[in-house]
Parts: C-alpha cells; sequence; structure tokens
C-alpha cells in the first residue's frame, strides 16, 4: 500500500487490551482516510450515547500525512458529541498525524472506560498503558512539559486533555502537543469519560510515496498558489498574522458578534486587531509540521496569541475593550483546555440573561471558574444552550444544534445562515465556509448579501470540506488551491487514478453518511436552523453597509433547495434512494 | 423561488453579456448556465438537454459554453487538430492556473465529463470552450477568458520558435495573415472617456480616477477577465485594487492598506501589493498599471539564447538582460514567494516606464496619475507587435504583415 499504512490501532481501555484492524483497500479508497475514516469506523456505533463506555473515540490520519505534500500535518478526532449529542469531528494540527503514521498506524480507535486515569505510549516496537493519576488538576503546559521529559518521548507527538475535561465541561478539547485544539463539541470530555489523559506516540517509519516526481510535481503547482494568495502568504495574510488578520475585515464589513450578536460592530476592536497583538508582543510565527504557512503567533515572553474567534469573541462579543485580558483569558481556556469559541459565547449569554457587563476582572474569574468547575462556573461548562434553558430563555443561546456560533454573524455574510443551519455538527463556521467567497473573494467573490443560489454552492463546500479533512489537508489551503491540485498529490502519494470532481463524490458521501447518523439520533429539519435574533433583528449599520436580517421566507426555500440537491426529504431527513445511490446503509 | 430565480438569471445574462462586450464572442453564442435546485440558461439552445446531462454528472453550480470569435476560434481549432487529449501553454495563467487545456471531439456528456471532472475547462474542436464554476459563473467566465488568452500566447510563441528551427508548419503559415488580421480589433486603442488628470489626494478622487483607467484597460484590451491590478499611492496608504477583481467594476473593489501595516483589512487586496508598495517606498512614483497584454507576454516568452542554463525555467530565473525598446523583462511568479515578482518587479523599473514579467504582463508606473502609465502599457504593446512581426519576418521568407 502506498499512502496508508494499512492497519489501524484498536484499544479497549476496560481490559487494557489492543489489537490490529486491517480494512480492504477499497475503505481506504472511499472514505480516503480522516473525517471519512473515521465516519465510516463510527458509523455502527452511532446510536450510543457519547458516554457509552464502547462508545469510540477515533483518532485518524490520512494518506498524506508524513508525506511532502503541503499542509499534511493536520487528523482528525471523531466521536458523538457531549455538547450536541450530534457526530463530532475536529480537525487538528500539531505533529500527531505525522507521528501516527510513523509508527505504522493510519489512526486509533479508542473504547472502552479505563478503571483509573490512564495514559497511553505508542510507538514502533508496542503499545503500553501507564498510570496518569499524577497529571490530574495540571494545566496544559504542565502536562506537555512532563509528558515530553518521558525518556525518549522528547519528539513524540502528545494528545492531552486538561482540568476542564475532568470537571466535566461539556466543550471541553484535546489539545495535542500543547498548542493544537481538537476544540469543538466536548471531545475532550470523551476523552474523560474513558479515563485517558492523554496519548504519546513516537516512531521513524516512512510513508511508502507511489511517484515521488508527480509528488513534487503537485507539491510545486501547491506552493505556487500559495504564494500568489495574499491571505495566505501576503503582507497582511495570515501568515504574517495570524488568523486574527481577518480581525480588521469583520470590522470593516460590519459583521463582528457583538453584545451576544445583538450587534455587529465593537467600536474599540480598531485599537484590538492583529497589529495590535504583533506591536504589543512582538510575535513570531510557528505551525504544523509539514507546513510553510504557519499561522500560529507566539509573543517574545511566550505569550500565545489567540486566534481570531477568540480575538473577537473575548473582545466584542462580551464587550470587553482590554487586549492583554484577551491574551490572558486565552491562556486560561487554553490551559485548562476548553474550545474559546463556546467559553465566549457562552459568557456573553450569561451577560445578556444576567444583565451584567462582563469587565475583564469578571471575565477571567468565570473562566476559571468553568474551568474549575465551581460556583456559577459549573453551570456555564454545560455549554450556552443548557444555560439559557435551565435560565428560562432558550433563545438567547446563539447555537444551532447546541452549538455556539463563532464570530461571524450570519447577517453580514448571509450564506453562513445556511452553513450554520445545515452544518452537521452545529454551529460550526468550518464545514461550507461561504466566508471564503461571500468575504475573502475566493476562488471568486459572491454578493454576501444575498442567499440566492447559495444552497449548491454551500453543498459543494460541505463536500470539498468533507475531503479536505480526509485528506488530511489545511483548509486555509484551499484560499489558493483547490482539489484539482490536491487530486494530483493524492495519485502521487496512493497511485489512486482520481480527479477534483472524483473527490467531491467521495465528499458527498462521507457528508451524507454524518446526516444518517444524525437522522438516527432524531435530528431534523427542526434542527437545521439559526436562531430567531438573526430573522428580526438588524446588525449595526452604517451610512454606507446595510446589515438587515436574514429574510426568513428566503433562507426557508434555501434550505429547501439544499435538501432536494442533497437528496434528503422535505424533513431534512435521508432518503432509502440517495443511500443507494451513495453505497450507503439508510 | 421566483425571486431566487430572477436575480441567477440576472447574474447568468451578466456573463453572457460580458463575453459579447470584451469581444470575446458574437453576440448569440454565449450558453450560460446557473444550477441550484433547477438548472437555469441565459436562452434557450437545442445544445442545453446535452449540457445539462454534462452538468448532472459533475458537482457545480454554473456552466458556459460558446464558440469565441476570429481569430481566437482558428487558434483553438489548430490547437486541437495538434493535440491529441490536451495542449499545454506556458504561460504564467496556465503554469498557475489551468495545468492544462484538455480537447475534446464532441460535445457529449460521455466525453465532456471526465475531462471536465479533471479541469474547470475544455476545447471542443471546432465548436468552443465549454466551462464550469463551483460558486459562480464568474469562474467559467474566467477561465472561458484564460484558455483564450493562453491558446493565444501558445500559437504566436510556438511560431515564432518553429520558424527560428526551421520547423513551422505550413498550416499555420497560412493561417497568419488572417490571424493577425482578424486581430486588428483587440490592438490597444485610446481610451473612451479621458483619464483623470493628477496627482490625486482625497481618497473618492483617487478611487474614482482608479475606476476609469482600470474600466479604459479592459476597453482597450490589455487586460483578460479579472487579471491585472491597478494602484494609487497617498496619504500613506496604498490604494490597490483587490484580489480576483474585474479591473472593469472597480467600485468597492478597492483597499487602503496602510504603509505601516497598523490594518490587515487589506487582507483582500491584489497578490501584487508588495510589489507595488515597494515601487512607491523606493522612488517617486504615485500610480501602477497592470495589464496583460497579448503580443508584450508574447515577447517576453521568445528568447533564443542557445544552450541557455535556464531553459524551462525562465519564468523564475535569468541571467540575461533582456529588453524590448528600454524596457525590461524579467523573471518572477505571482505573489510574495522566494521566486516572485515582488522581488524582481521594484528594483526592475527604477528610472523606467515600466517593466514586462515573463509569461505574465506588463507593468508601468506613472508619478501624478494613470494617464501616463496607461499610454505605456499601450506603447509597449505596440512596440512587442511590431517587435514580433519583424522577429517573424526576418526569421523566415515571409511576407511582411
Amino acid at each position: 500500500m502506498h499512502g496508508w499504512c494499512g492497519k489501524i490501532l484498536r484499544v479497549n481501555l476496560g481490559d487494557q487490551t489492543t489489537d490490529e484492524l486491517r480494512l480492504d483497500p477499497q475503505i481506504y479508497a472511499r472514505n480516503l482516510g480522516g473525517k471519512g475514516l473515521a465516519g465510516e469506523l463510527l458509523f455502527e456505533h452511532f446510536q450510543r450515547r457519547w458516554d457509552d463506555p464502547q462508545m469510540p473515540l477515533v483518532l485518524m490520519t490520512g494518506p498524506l500525512n508524513n508525506t511532502s505534500s503541503p499542509t499534511s500535518g493536520r487528523m482528525t478526532v471523531m466521536s458523538r458529541s457531549p455538547l450536541t449529542g450530534t457526530i463530532c469531528d475536529a480537525s487538528v494540527g500539531g505533529k500527531m498525524g505525522t507521528m501516527l503514521k510513523r509508527a505504522g498506524y493510519d489512526g486509533i480507535i479508542l473504547s472502552g472506560k479505563s478503571r483509573s486515569w490512564s495514559g497511553l505510549l505508542i510507538s514502533e516496537s508496542g503499545v503500553s498503558f501507564t498510570d496518569a493519576t499524577q497529571l490530574n488538576g495540571l494545566g496544559i503546559s504542565d502536562i506537555h512539559t512532563h509528558l515530553q521529559a518521558a525518556p525518549g518521548m522528547g519528539k513524540a507527538a502528545h494528545a492531552m486533555i486538561g482540568p476542564a475535561a475532568e470537571q466535566g465541561v461539556r466543550y471541553a478539547a484535546i489539545v495535542f502537543d500543547g498548542h493544537y485544539f481538537a476544540g469543538r463539541g466536548g471531545l475532550g470530555l470523551v476523552m474523560a469519560e474513558k479515563k485517558l489523559k492523554y496519548i504519546s506516540v513516537a516512531g521513524q517509519q516512512k510513508t511508502a510515496v507511489f511517484d515521488s516526481e508527480e509528488l513534487k510535481g503537485a507539491q510545486e503547482e501547491i506552493y505556487r498558489l500559495v504564494a500568489a494568495s495574499p491571505i495566505l502568504t501576503g503582507d497582511l495574510g495570515i501568515s504574517n498574522y495570524g488568523t486574527g488578520a481577518l480581525y480588521d475585515l469583520m470590522r470593516s464589513r460590519r459583521m463582528m458578534p457583538t453584545a451576544n450578536f445583538r450587534q455587529t460592530y465593537f467600536e474599540p476592536s480598531a485599537a484590538m486587531n492583529a497589529a495590535a497583538y504583533k506591536k504589543r508582543y512582538k510575535t513570531k510565527k510557528f505551525g504544523c509540521a509539514g507546513c510553510h504557512i504557519l499561522c500560529k503567533k507566539v509573543g517574545a515572553k511566550g505569550e500565545i496569541i489567540p486566534e481570531f474567534e477568540t480575538m473577537s469573541h473575548f473582545s466584542a462579543l462580551i464587550g470587553n475593550p482590554d487586549l492583554d485580558a484577551v491574551v490572558e483569558a486565552n491562556r486560561i481556556c487554553n490551559e485548562a483546555g476548553m474550545d474559546t469559541i463556546s467559553a465566549g459565547v457562552t459568557l456573553a449569554t450569561y451577560a445578556e440573561i444576567s444583565g451584567q457587563e462582563l469587565g475583564p476582572e469578571k471575565l477571567l474569574k468565570l473562566l476559571a471558574d468553568i474551568a474549575a468547575g465551581r460556583g456559577e462556573g459549573a453551570a456555564l461548562g454545560q455549554g450556552s444552550l443548557h444555560f439559557a434553558t435551565e435560565a428560562g430563555c432558550p433563545e438567547v443561546a446563539m447555537v444551532s444544534k447546541g452549538m455556539e456560533f463563532p464570530a461571524y454573524d450570519p447577517r453580514g455574510a448571509q450564506g453562513m445562515a445556511l452553513a450554520y443551519a445545515t452544518s452537521t455538527r452545529g454551529g460550526c463556521h468550518l464545514r461550507a465556509y461561504p466566508i471564503s467567497h461571500e468575504i475573502l473573494r475566493k476562488p471568486v467573490a459572491t454578493d454576501r448579501f444575498s442567499l440566492s443560489g447559495k444552497a449548491r454552492i454551500i453543498k459543494i463546500s460541505e463536500d470539498m470540506n468533507a475531503v479536505v479533512d480526509s485528506l488530511t489537508a489545511c483548509k486555509f489551503l484551499f484560499f489558493a488551491a483547490s482539489l484539482e491540485e490536491y487530486a494530483r498529490a493524492l495519485y502521487a502519494v496512493t497511485g489512486m487514478q482520481t480527479s477534483a470532481q472524483q473527490l467531491l463524490t467521495i465528499g458527498e458521501r462521507i457528508y451524507y453518511r454524518e446526516r444518517i447518523m444524525n437522522a438516527r439520533n432524531g435530528f431534523s429539519a427542526k434542527d437545521d436552523d439559526i436562531p430567531l435574533r438573526f430573522f428580526e433583528q438588524s446588525g449595526s449599520s452604517s451610512e454606507t453597509i446595510q446589515i438587515a436580517p436574514v429574510n426568513r421566507q428566503e433562507f426557508l426555500q434555501e434550505r429547501a433547495a439544499y435538501y432536494r440537491i442533497r437528496g434528503l426529504d422535505e424533513n431534512g431527513l435521508p432518503t432509502a434512494e440517495k443511500c443507494a445511490a451513495l453505497g450507503l446503509s439508510c | 423561488m421566483r425571486c431566487i430565480g430572477v436575480i441567477m438569471l440576472k447574474l447568468l445574462n451578466k456573463y453572457a453579456q460580458k463575453l459579447v462586450v470584451h469581444g470575446l464572442c458574437a453576440q448569440d453564442s454565449p450558453l450560460v448556465g446557473g444550477v441550484n435546485d433547477v438548472v437555469l440558461w441565459n436562452r434557450k439552445d437545442p445544445r442545453s438537454a446535452e449540457l445539462e446531462r454534462i452538468i448532472t454528472g459533475l458537482n457545480i453550480n454554473s456552466m458556459i459554453f460558446a464558440r469565441p470569435v476570429e481569430p481566437f476560434a482558428s487558434i483553438l481549432d489548430y490547437h486541437c487538430r495538434n493535440s491529441e487529449s490536451e495542449f499545454v501553454p506556458e504561460d504564467t495563467e496556465t503554469r498557475t492556473f489551468l495545468h492544462s487545456i484538455p480537447v475534446a471531439r464532441t460535445l457529449t456528456a460521455t466525453e465532456i465529463i471526465p475531462l471536465l471532472q479533471k479541469r474547470t475547462g475544455c476545447v471542443i474542436e471546432g465548436q468552443g470552450i465549454i466551462c464550469s464554476g463551483t460558486v459562480s459563473p464568474e469562474q467559467a467566465f474566467v477561465v472561458f477568458s484564460s484558455i483564450i488568452f493562453s491558446a493565444f500566447v501558445k500559437f504566436f510563441v510556438d511560431f515564432a520558435y518553429a520558424l527560428h528551427s526551421g520547423t513551422a508548419d505550413e498550416e499555420a503559415k497560412n493561417m497568419l495573415p488572417e490571424l493577425l488580421a482578424a486581430y486588428d480589433q483587440f490592438l490597444p486603442t485610446s481610451p473612451a472617456t479621458a483619464l483623470e488628470t493628477g496627482p490625486f489626494s482625497m481618497p473618492d478622487e483617487i478611487l474614482q480616477a482608479m475606476i476609469t483607467a482600470g474600466q479604459a484597460t479592459v476597453d482597450a484590451r490589455m487586460v483578460d477577465s479579472f487579471f491585472g491590478n491597478i494602484s494609487y499611492f497617498a496619504n500613506e496608504h496604498v490604494y490597490i485594487s483587490q484580489t480576483g477583481s474585474s479591473m472593469d467594476e472597480l467600485a468597492s473593489c478597492i483597499d487602503a492598506c496602510p504603509l505601516d501595516n497598523s490594518a490587515s483589512t487589506g487582507i483582500t487586496a491584489s497578490s501584487e501589493l508588495v510589489a507595488h508598495r515597494d515601487i512607491y517606498l523606493a522612488g517617486d512614483q504615485r500610480a501602477i498599471l497592470h495589464g496583460h497584454p497579448k503580443f508584450s507576454v508574447i515577447m517576453s516568452m521568445l528568447c533564443f539564447e542557445h544552450n541557455c542554463e535556464n531553459r524551462g525555467k525562465c519564468h523564475i530565473r535569468c541571467n540575461k538582460q533582456r529588453f524590448v525598446d528600454d524596457i525590461p523583462i524579467i523573471p518572477g511568479e505571482v505573489g510574495t514567494g522566494p521566486r516572485g515578482l515582488s522581488h524582481t518587479l521594484p528594483p526592475a523599473v527604477q528610472g523606467r516606464r515600466g517593466a514586462i514579467v515573463y509569461g505574465h504582463g506588463v507593468f508601468t508606473v506613472g508619478k501624478h496619475d494613470f494617464c501616463t502609465p496607461f499610454a505605456n502599457l499601450a506603447k509597449i504593446e505596440k512596440s512587442c507587435r511590431e517587435a514580433y512581426l519583424k522577429l517573424i519576418t526576418e526569421s523566415a521568407s515571409l511576407p511582411r504583415f
């Protein structure tokens, strides 16, 4: 086999046994890896509760990991979400994807539940279990330092959970190599439920490549496009400023979620942009294995500079004008191992319901309380919808399917309204990311204030991103490159003859399978929606930019069109006919 | 639904009309389809049924099928006759975006679907070009226009090299007079509306001057589809067209980027922002215009140096100092990469009217406004066309054109 290792490690944490799963090559070809292969392996388990010991937590690499294909350092983590009850996959960077392949595995399936907190060590020479009790209560950086100090593990990849997961926070993350988050949906809590504190992986194996010269050609094509992309490598792009480069754009387009999405413009934001962080913290760049863009930023004193979503939600969404407080809030979340988007929105929900303003002090205290599961933090750790429902006003929770929205107000980029609604893991921007064309003009610009024709665009983008997360590549690269170039890279690595459009068909099958899994757990059209606030209230318009509510009727028309295009029934449920066409059991 | 359908139809008609206005197709030629949950066309045509079969076989949202006007139609057919399954021009457009141009013999779903699964456009011998988009018909329009550009450049570049090596085929030689005659209508013209005279300092007048100059550059056929860019330097800001913006639709597509990078709003600015900025920082220029006039691109790709160690890498490396008149021809890829034109262009235009980037296009500069850059863009293209005709006339016993 080229590209894939051909074996997946199965770990039963209950009796601490392991074995190797070897799949038919056709299954690899139909699912690619990452999100696709993880979905295939979870399919039969999906009616299990997230906290059922037999509900697997899957870590899966892709065929491009551990090769010279650009941005091939990512991988997927997937299970069922404690926050939403939907399927939940996260694409994560760092070096775990590379290291797993070097250890000889395409992925890991974790099931069962350990009797006490344990760790898992994986290398070419074998798998062993450790007692991890001593790591309880430690912050992520201490845990990471401890894991790196283990003999022979200095250069290993490490996945870990922090105090938030131990305390039952439903948006607890799994943190890779100290800095890279499988952030959304509470996958960290799934790992905690299994009493698994960390996974360390080391290896040195090379991945067999089908045609190295062809891979070099594909690599050149992709690098050429990246160099031509102002968003990635331009002077003002992500390579220089991190994802925070988007902050000014959201401000200038008047679509920055402010005051729990009651407004879309935050006056102090002009002084809180990526340039301000760069100047104040004298930032340097770092990033994932196998990537030359290096989108992450660290300050001269080691401060981790927040990503765009964090910058926005810990400033505009909760009304905080203090730059240092944003950095500190980010640090608290990172150390606790919890998702900053859900934390930010949940705090904004709290502020709206309680009528309180969250100054820096209150903000930081509440975050620390969430991480520690104490006081009001215990309830806030259950997420925005749970908190608002308990308070008797679920409509205040800015969520879809129970997952909190990131920092793009759908009134300023209306394709986002449909994308949030149809996302299989809830209020997530990454499934279709219409911001790419509605705001960033890639591949070309579309009208951000219109839903016209967006159903098909959203569907195609979901399919495309399902492929990207299965390969497993970085979505940022697709501001520049396309599946055309990655089809060549995939052929070069695996020998699999394919094309951009054939890959989209694979993506369509992967995404449809997620709809089936959600439908089995009761999700339907009633869940493919966004809060009424976006249909009833305007955003913060200026003299030249009108931020009007999303037209409810147009939204429903376009959602109905989406169902027809995706081959779902009027209630958003899978059909036997489409399942048969895609070779899926309905 | 009706409202949404009307918006889609408007978009289809816009790009059908744009193909005509840009002089690429005759009025009754473009068939532009858009797909949401149903397929809509800009007009009725007996071939729509087959085109819809193609659409059904692909995950796309738009399609353009049209026969270009002369000389482009004949050039495309020539390439089809001389290619087994695809042809590969070597200009920047192809190298960066198209990669290769597939060739089909019939307009049938069976033949076209596999080609459009791999690439976003292909040529059908004797019938025209078919292109697709996944977000907007604008993508299909851009690919359509790029295929014409790249095929045109390839024909004339290949022909000059073939003449030089004594291998030019009779078919190409016989086609040449008619092709050149048909191309006369695409030669640069004076702007229909006078360009504003500068210097400018108020943002409104800067934007207006850029909008006028952008439109004039498209009208003068010195740039295709949404390629090319334009900028102006004032108030410690570079005002520059956005990435992927059409030069004839610049209203609300211009970013003001502060020199000190204190805001990243300009993340959507052209990929050549750094090159423009460094030109301004190195001298007293205030206006830059970048177009893709075809003969300038063709001449940039013609070098007859024997046994050159850089042969095949001219787009990124060249040891020679090459000129058309006083205009240097330089290597450099799009953007800011290590081999990017952001490194080669700024020093090359110092003290000059402009520069030609190999296989890519022309950059011209002005100290006050866009009048001089526009005039020089046209002059450089004229010089390059004359130089090309002289070159092929001298390379073979061809009649003077």
